[in-house]
Parts: C-alpha cells; structure tokens; sequence
C-alpha cells in the first residue's frame, strides 16, 4: 500500500495550482473531487517479509515514488461518498483522466 | 484645457437622465450608460491617478478590465471597495470615488520626488538597497509603503452578502462579441444549455461601439436582434457583468458576478447578493474573450493624452465624448485608422495619422485622406511634449525603410489627444489557465492559443483573427461543433455580411526608436501601473536574467492589479531583443487566476463567521454540563467540558478541585468523544494484530487491552483500549480527534491491501455514551446507582468488562482507567446517556461526586505519564521514544515494524519522552517551551527538546512537566533549561515521566 499520508495535494502539483477535477467513482459516478481524497501511486504492495529486507530496501516501499510525468495509476477514494477505494490513471501533465479501474486489477491494456 | 466634451448625439448613454457624483471631493455629473471613466473624461478630467514608483501623472489608457492607471476607491466606510478600475465602475448617484494613488494629493503629489531621482530607482532597487542591512529595509518600508498605497481597506465588516452558486452546462462562451454572440447563437439553437459570459455592463463587446454594418443593420442593433432569440431559449443564461476569472480542471470555471455594484449601497433589493461567484462544470467552452490593444513604447508613452486607439473610439462611439479638441493617431497595423475617422466623427481635428509601416492598406488610407486628415507613412512618434494637462503635442519623425531608427524630424504638432495602436494581443488568459500553451504567431506579431488541452476552443480575436468577418465565422462554427461535442448536434447557423473591412498585415513595433533628441531622462514605459521601463528590463538582461519569469519578479513587470495585460507582452518583447531570441523563445509568463480581481467576498460567499461549515458535536450529556457551567474545549469538533468552576473560582481553583476530589474521592468524566469502531468478522482478530504493535491473538471475550497504532514509518498515530465482545468482534476505542483519520487508514488497508481479510467495520462514536466514575469510591457509586454486575475485583479485575445494567439501563461496564484511578467506563445507549448520567450523580451525591473535565483529566494522565497523541507525540515518535518498548511484540510483524529497526529510528540519543521538575516547586513551564543544555553559551544554541505537556499537580503539590529530550532517558537526575520567550531560564531536573504511583497499585485496587 502507499503509505503516504492522505491529503488532497498530488506528488506533481504546482505551487498554488487548485485543483478541481471531476471523478468518476465506479460506484457512485462523477462527482467533483471535494468528495475524494488522494492516495497516491498505485500497485505499491506491501512486502511480504518486512524483516527480510535491507533498509535500503524498506526505504524504497516507503518513501520512494515514481513522480510519474504522464500517464500515473493512483488510488483515490471516495471518501465523503461511498468510501470505496479505487484506481485513475490521471495525466500528471493535463491532469486528464485516462480510465478507472477497480482495486486490484491491473490498469486497462496491461497484463497481470 | 484639453477641449474634451459630450456629443450632443449618438452613443449608448441616456441624456434624459442626470446621475450626479463625486470624484475626489469634487461634484461632476453623467447620464445614465457612463462609466466614471467617460463622464470624467467628458468634463474634461484628464488626470486619474499617480503611478506606483515614480508617482508620475497619469491619465485614462483604456476603456475596459485591461485599463492600469485609473484605479479608484468607490464608496465609503464599510461599503468602500479599493483599486477599481474607473473604466468599469458604472455611474450611481451619489457614487463617490477618488483616486488610490494620490498621497498626499493628487495634483502636488510629494511622493513625484521619486520622479525626480528616479535614475536612482532601477530595477531591483527594492531588492539591492533593502536585502542589506535587514535593519535599514525596516526603516525604508514604512515610507515606501506609505508613499505608494493602493487603496485601502473598508473601515468595517462588509455588510453585503454574497453568494455561490453551482451548475452545470454543456457549453460555457466566454465573451459576447461578435465571436461569443455566434457561438451562443450557434450552440443554442442546437437546444444544449448554454451559458453567455461577459463582464461588461452591456453585452455586445467590441460591437458597442462599431461602425459597421451586420446583416444590413447597424452592429448595435444586430446585437439587440441576436440578444432577444437567445432570450428565447429556456436553456440559455445570459450574465452581464459577469467575468469569467478562473479556467480549472476538468472544465471548472469561476464567474464571478456582480449584481449590484452598479446600484450604489441601499440602492438594490437586499435579497439580492452583492456578487455572486458561479462555479460553472462546462462539458465544452468557447473562449471568444477577444483581444487587447498594445500600447506602443516611446518616450513619454504614459502622458495623460495618449490612449489606445480603440477607448478612443470606444469613448467617442459609445461614450459620445470627445477626449479632447485635437487628436492625432500612432498606429503600426489598420485598427489605427478607426481611431482617426471616430475624433473626426466627434467633431475634432485629427492632425495627423502617424503609420509606422510604409504600405499600408490603401483602402485605409483614402478613407482618412476623404476626410482631410494628413497621413504619414513610414513615420513614428520617437516623444511626445506635456503641459501640467497632459499631453500637448507629438513629435513627429521619418523612420529608416527598416523602421529601426530615426531619419529626420519632422516637428511638432500640438494635440491633446494620442491614440496609439502597437497591435492586437489576443486574451488568452483563461486558455492558459487551462493549461494550454500559447505560441507565438509571427506574421500576426501575437501569442495565439495553441493545442486545446481541456475541452475548449476558441473564435475570433482571441484566436488572433482580427477581420469581422472571421470573427463572425469561427464564432459561429465554434458554437456549432461545441454543441455537437457536448451531444448537441444538427444546428447550423448563417454568418452574416458585414461592411468592415479585412484587415492588412501590422508590422510589429516593440519599441519606437529615439536618438540623443529624445533626452537621457525620458522613459519609455512597459507597465504602467508598476512603472516598469524599457530600460529596467534591459537592465535586468544585462545582469544575467534570462527567464522573463525571473526578470518579471525583478522589474516588477506584471505585477500590478491588472497583470501586465497592456504593458507584458512589449516588455516580453524587449527582452527578447536584449538577449537576441524570438518571442516564441521568450515565452509569456504563467498566467494565473483570476482574470481580473475577485473580492474575498465572493470567494467567501455565504461561509462566514465562526460557525462556517464545520460541524458541532455535543454529547448526550452536553445541557447537563451546561447547566453545571462548565466551560468547554473544542476537541476535534467536539465541545468538551473543560473544568466545572463554582462560585467564581479561577480555572486552576476548579482543576485543582476537581483532580483532588478524584484522587481522594471520586471523579466523574464525559468520555462520549473517543472514537468508537466496531469491528466484526473472523479475521478481525489477525487484523487487529497487524494494526496494533501488541498481540491480539490471546484476548478472550470480556476483556480489554490497550493498544498502540504506529504508520509504516514508525511513527506512533493513535492509541487506545480494545475490548473483545465475542469471538470475531472487537470495539477499538480511539482518541476524540484521530477517530476520523483512524477509521479511514483502517478502511484503506482492508481495501486496498488485504482484500483476504474478512473484516467489517462500523463507526459506532455516536451510538454510545460513555461516562468514566473514577477515584476510590468508584465502585460504591456503581453500587449505589444499582449495578446489576458483581464487581467485586475477584470477578471483576482491572482490564475486564461485562455487559449489565446500570440504575435498570442495559449497559457496557468496563474496568479501564485513564487517571490511574480504581475507575469504571460505563456505556449506554446514546439516547440514555443523560438519564444514566442523572442517575449515577444522584447516586453519588453522598460520596460527593465532583464531574471534572479535560483539564483534571489531563493532569491526572500526566501525572501517571500517560502520553496524549499529538500533544506528547508529533508525528516523528516511536513506541522506543516514549519508553514503551513493553507493547511492542517481537513475535510478528505488524505496520510500522520494520521501521523500528532503521537506522534513523533505532539510533541512540533520539529525543525521548522524560519528566521534568522544575527548582521552583511551582513554577509551570509552558507548554512548547524549548529545551536547552545550558544557559547562556554562544548563539546559536543547540535546541535539544522541548515541553510538551505541563500542569501543576495539586496531588503532588508541586508542577510536572513531560518533554522530550535528546537522549534523555539515560540523562535521569540531569539538569536541563528552559528557555522562555520573555528571556528568563528556569533550570529542570530530568525525571521518570510517571510521578505518581508508579507501580498502579491504585487503578488494579481490588
Ligand atoms: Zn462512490
């Protein structure tokens, strides 16, 4: 999981930039983003054996991002809504939404 | 005198009415339709404002929002609006207004002293003179401030009301031009909704004050025409002074709309809001937001006289005000000749077209020779002569074939009046904001929108197609294919013929030559409300700026209310030529919202005062404390009782009171506000044990343990009891503030991460009443209330809890303790909380029973060394830091395990959480008070801790405090300062964090 904490502000946004995009949550569908809340990059899993790893290694899940410019998969979640989590690719550039896809699944158009 | 005056014809102002206002103290009249700007300008005001560095005189340039030096102050007291542009502000009667700019008046103005030196006063004067020493800038401020000013704030709360109002559309057309009105007019037709968007008074744009013909009428008319079928469509808003200032994502548009300015304070129904900022979901936009003219740069180009060619015209065709008596015009593209034809319209002599370009359109040219006006070809206007009125003459020179310096002079001519016309920049302010990226056109000599990259487009002049025509044409096409976009297809529009002209090419003129002639000390302007000059941004070129948005910030280029929307785009040319690049390479600066100012009033909208739109959450027993007087906190959003003052006692009478009562006798505390989750499922337990940094696997039903929650970094966030009620279903309490935060982090890890886990939860916070009897008596206060459990400490002992009733109410009675009391947590019903808290007070009145609030509650934990989340801890403290390594399981892993174990984290003489006493037995140090290892050394001294709860012990008789210190669990017995800010040290001696009953022999008391 991205253990970064909640917020609203994104790994990429512009000083002073407010942003208001409109999301389409698979369950509930568009609404605006006051509604959500950020999660960050996507398909971060958790390491199985914590202890196993060098902190070199445990660093890397915990604080390193891709800081993806383009197409990014992050997690957003519906929270002042139905409380669900799920997956956007979201242009970091245009902030355009690319597709929406449910927790777990991998991002339309890749393999597992 | 200037010679300006009214027409006694024409124009869209109604003479059949009188509105009579004041202008810095002075009386002057207009008619309905002016703005302060052209009734002024027709009573022959020529000076409206000092400019910002050099407080040089400065007249009207524009007739629109681009305007930058007739900035105003309107109204008075509490309805007093600063920094207006007088060339918007509607005529009212009784409106008062004067200038911004004027200390300490604005016809002898001492500030023009800056004028004067101002060779002293280059770019980054602010930035050189002031960064060193920090001391002097202090002392320069305060005059500079004072000398500059621009406006002032209104003298009381704003007693207005704004509003907000939300909606969505399929197509957004921002501007009611030609372009906007054949958008609208297309997309409406198709039956899409449609929102028109203009800011002006009156709709119709450039159009208001066109000669032209449209559709075989005159273009006022065709806009009447046009305006009445889109009032047929129901699904069709029409906003005046409405503009459209911020361009977000995903098409969100604000439009920030005033509704009453033009009606003067009282004047309006006081139902209706004074603005009103749309918040606007547009599925496709039409940016027809036309384009602004470019002053040209000469020397003296900021003398009250010289405007721009079109508020010329606009003053004349739509104002029906001659600016003057004798006009002439400085033109390097056709738009100029306009300007000509409209001063003779106006009955003035117009003496001379001065056309930078050697070819114009001959078409252009005959039409100002019919008229008998001299035209010079190949000519410029290197510097003008001013009187004390302003503007009084041109000189007037033949440029070199390539236009780039000066020939011959030709003399003088005396005029009071200069239009000047450098060129069209299209306002591709909101494309920007978009997120688009304009590129520079060239042959057009202007920064056009680029690729869309929201779902927009644009038409007309802010596309950078200048010819009626076009504009009519891409208006109407955008307005179709918009429609069309947004699933509004099949409308389809005529574009109308119209008698203006094409348009001939402009030959680009950044900067007018000068020779020796032209005078060391005259300055050719770039911005004219920061008084930026062509010099200033050369210099900054010369000392190594490259970035125009760094030149920006050191010459102030831009900066001013109006955002460089006349001066920015030659100063972007200037430096281009400085550093020998294109335009294109130069780039703009960002362009930010908002398009012109917004008043934090609309922002605010209807969200004001204290109450906003935070909730307020009370408990069941909430009237009861209110009723005792207590005085509350705000936890989180939750008002809590704070201490329960009798008979005028202080607040440290009523804490002392209330957390000697406990410890001797017994105490009763509202816990309703801890975060309460329910947790149900058979993998609740693996959970818990994944959550917690303590084991979970063994806790059988009817017994609690307390837990701690750390982030992945380690970090500890949140603690608090658990209770096991069955098999497979716990209810976690948390701390009043983090529940919300807590219950969404659990949330994302079922989620997200462990999706195997059968695991349900509920937010149960409200569901229940929570009271904790704690002190010795406690259980005979249970007893005497009519508990139906045997809570004999055989059966009954510290952590364990039972499901009972309580005075005959079903009730949760658990045995946990937060003050290290013998203490019992009761749980009801929400509903029945007050009447079970009624009942348990009744009981206890022979015993004495004291209520306390948060302040004993937090003495009493502190005095055990029970650390608060987020008062204790800030987020960069782990379990080892606050001596707690009991809780943390070696035996499996958990969130924030592997953290434990970084190198940062497992270091030695990280801060750790210690106890203070200070000499003074009753001294209390402050909270945050910053920790130090000795008084006195060197600056800067090395902060080593700091105080993080502190309070006076009337149990103890002395104060505590609890820090955390650098390695200080092996400083026990050491000596530690507190620096405070009014200077004094109060030395400390380390201790253990728990002061009082350190082996809890009284909370396990059977
Ligand atoms: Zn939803």
């Amino acid at each position: 999981m991205n253990t970064a904490p909640l917020g609203w502000r994104t790994e990429r946004d512009a000083p002073g930039r407010v942003k208001v995009l409109e999301i389409e949550c698979p369950w509930c569908g568009a609404r605006d983003q006051d509604e959500f809340q950020y999660g960050g990059e996507a398909h971060i899993v958790r390491p199985t054996s914590p202890e196993d790893l060098s902190d070199a290694q445990w660093a890397d899940y915990l604080f390193n991002r891709a800081n993806t410019k383009g197409p990014h998969a992050e997690q957003w979640c519906h929270g002042a809504g139905c409380r669900r989590w799920f997956n956007v690719v979201r242009d970091t550039v245009s902030y355009a939404i690319l597709a929406i896809y449910r927790t777990g699944d991998r991002p339309p158009g890749q393999n597992p | 005198m200037s010679g300006a005056r009214r027409l006694t014809t024409g124009g869209l102002i109604d003479r059949s009415h009188s509105i009579s206002f004041h202008f810095n103290g002075k009386r002057y009249s207009g008619h309905p339709g002016d703005t302060l700007a052209s009734a002024l300008l027709a009573q022959g005001v020529r000076l409206f404002g000092r400019s910002f560095k050099y407080h040089r005189p400065r007249g009207v340039i524009g007739a629109g929002s681009e305007e930058p030096n007739a900035l105003v102050q309107v109204g008075e007291g509490a309805h007093s609006t600063p920094n207006l542009r007088a060339t918007q502000v509607e005529l009212y009667q009784g409106l008062t207004a004067r200038t911004v700019n004027g200390w300490p008046s604005l016809a002898y103005d001492l500030g023009s002293v800056n004028n004067w030196f101002g060779r002293l006063l280059p770019a980054g004067f602010y930035y050189k003179t002031f960064m060193w020493p920090r001391s002097a800038w202090m002392r320069y401020e305060h005059y500079i401030r004072k000398a500059a000013g621009l406006g002032h704030a209104p003298s009381g709360p704003d007693p207005d009301h704004y509003d907000k109002r939300h909606c969505h559309c399929d197509v957004l057309v921002v501007g009611s031009g030609p372009a906007g009105l054949m958008a609208a007019l297309g997309a409406a037709r198709s039956g899409a909704r449609v929102i028109l968007a203009d800011e002006q008074a009156r709709l119709g744009g450039s159009l208001l004050h066109a000669s032209v013909q449209i559709g075989g009428k005159t273009a006022v008319d065709w806009v009447g025409e046009v305006l009445t079928e889109l009032h047929t469509y129901p699904e069709v808003t029409l906003l005046k002074r409405s503009t459209v200032a911020g361009y977000y994502d995903h098409n969100f548009l604000t439009i920030n709309e005033r509704r009453t300015h033009h009606q003067g304070p009282g004047q309006s129904d006081p139902r209706i809001s004074r603005e009103r900022l749309w918040r606007v979901r547009a599925r496709q936009v039409i940016l027809a937001t036309g384009a602004i003219e470019r002053p040209l740069v000469f020397s003296g180009n900021d003398t009250p006289g010289v405007m721009l060619a079109s508020a010329v015209s606009t003053y004349v065709r739509r104002y029906a005000v001659a600016p003057g008596q004798c006009g002439a015009v400085f033109t390097n593209n056709d738009s100029g000749y306009q300007a000509a034809l409209d001063m003779a319209f106006a009955g003035m002599e117009v003496v001379a077209v001065v056309d930078i370009r050697a070819n114009p359109d001959p078409a252009s040219v005959s039409a100002a020779k019919a008229l008998g006006i001299p035209v010079y070809l190949g000519h410029g206007v290197p510097s003008v002569e001013k009187n004390r009125q302003g503007l009084s003459g041109i000189e007037l020179a033949r440029l070199t074939d390539d236009g780039k310096s000066i020939q011959s002079h030709k003399g003088v001519h005396r005029c009071q009046v200069l239009a000047v016309s450098g060129g069209w920049s299209p306002a591709v302010h909101l494309y920007s904001q978009s997120g688009g990226r304009a590129r520079f056109d060239e042959k057009r000599a202007c920064f056009v929108p680029g690729e869309s990259v929201q779902a927009e487009r644009s038409a007309g002049s802010s596309k950078g197609t200048f010819d009626l025509a076009g504009c009519l044409r891409e208006g109407a096409n955008a307005g179709v294919a918009a429609a069309a976009a947004s699933g509004w297809p099949g409308s389809s529009i005529d574009v109308p013929v119209t008698s203006a002209p094409p348009c001939a090419a402009i030959q680009a003129c950044w900067e007018v030559p000068t020779d020796a002639l032209g005078g060391t000390g005259a300055k050719k302007f770039l911005d004219f409300q920061n008084d930026t000059t062509v010099a200033d941004v050369q210099l900054a070129a010369r000392e190594g700026y490259r970035s125009i948005e760094h030149v920006k910030r050191y010459t102030a280029l831009g900066f001013g209310t109006d955002q460089g929307k006349l001066g920015n785009i030659n100063g972007l040319a200037v430096l281009a030529r400085s550093l020998d690049q294109t335009l294109g390479d130069t780039g703009t600066t960002t362009f930010r919202p908002n398009y012109t100012p917004v008043s934090f009033g609309a922002v605010a909208g209807r969200s004001l005062g204290a109450q906003l739109f935070d909730p307020v959450r009370k408990t069941a027993i909430h009237s009861w404390h209110v009723r005792r007087g207590a005085e509350f906190e705000d936890v989180g959003q939750w008002k809590r009782p704070w201490f329960y003052p009798q008979n005028g006692e202080s607040m440290s009478d009523a804490v002392n009171r209330e957390c000697l009562a406990t410890r001797q006798g017994v105490g009763v505390l509202d816990a309703s506000t801890l975060g309460k989750i329910d947790i149900q499922g058979p993998d609740a337990a693996e959970f818990l044990n994944r959550l917690y940094t303590n084991n979970w696997s063994k806790l059988e039903p009817g017994r609690c343990r307390y837990g701690l929650m750390l982030g992945e970094d380690g970090m500890v966030m949140d603690d608090g009891v658990t209770t096991c009620l069955a098999p497979g279903h716990y209810l976690m309490t948390t701390t009043t503030g983090g529940a919300a935060a807590v219950m969404s982090w659990m949330e994302r890890w079922l989620q997200t991460e462990w999706p195997d886990l059968k695991v349900y939860l509920t937010s149960v916070t409200d569901h229940w009443s929570v009271m904790s009897i704690a002190g010795p008596h406690a259980r005979q206060v249970l007893h005497e209330a009519g508990c139906n459990l045997d809570l004999g400490g055989a059966v009954f002992p510290f952590m364990c809890s039972k499901a009972g009733t309580v005075a005959g109410i079903p009730a949760r009675v658990s045995r946990i303790s937060f003050s290290g009391e013998l203490a019992f947590e009761i749980s009801v019903d929400a509903n029945l909380g007050l009447a079970l808290w009624e009942e348990v007070m009744g009981a206890g009145q022979k015993f004495n029973i004291t209520p306390y609030g948060t302040e004993a509650m937090h003495v009493l934990r502190a005095e055990k060394g029970y650390v608060i989340v987020g008062q204790d801890t800030d987020g960069s403290v782990t379990p080892l830091d606050l001596g707690m390594s009991w809780i943390v399981s070696k035996s499996k892993d958990f969130i924030g395990r592997r953290s434990l174990s970084r190198s940062d984290t497992a270091k030695e003489n990280r801060k750790q959480l210690v106890g203070l006493h200070t000499q003074d037995p009753m001294q209390v140090l402050p909270e945050g008070a910053q920790l130090v290892n000795a008084p006195g050394v060197e600056k800067p001294v090395p902060m080593i801790g700091h105080v993080t709860s502190s309070y006076f012990s009337a149990n103890l008789g002395h104060s505590i405090a609890l820090a955390l210190v650098k390695g200080g669990a092996s400083r026990m017995g050491g000596t530690i300062y507190a620096q405070l800010m009014d200077g004094h040290v109060v030395p400390a001696s380390i201790v253990d964090a728990v002061f009082f009953d350190p082996d809890n022999e009284r909370q396990r008391r059977n």
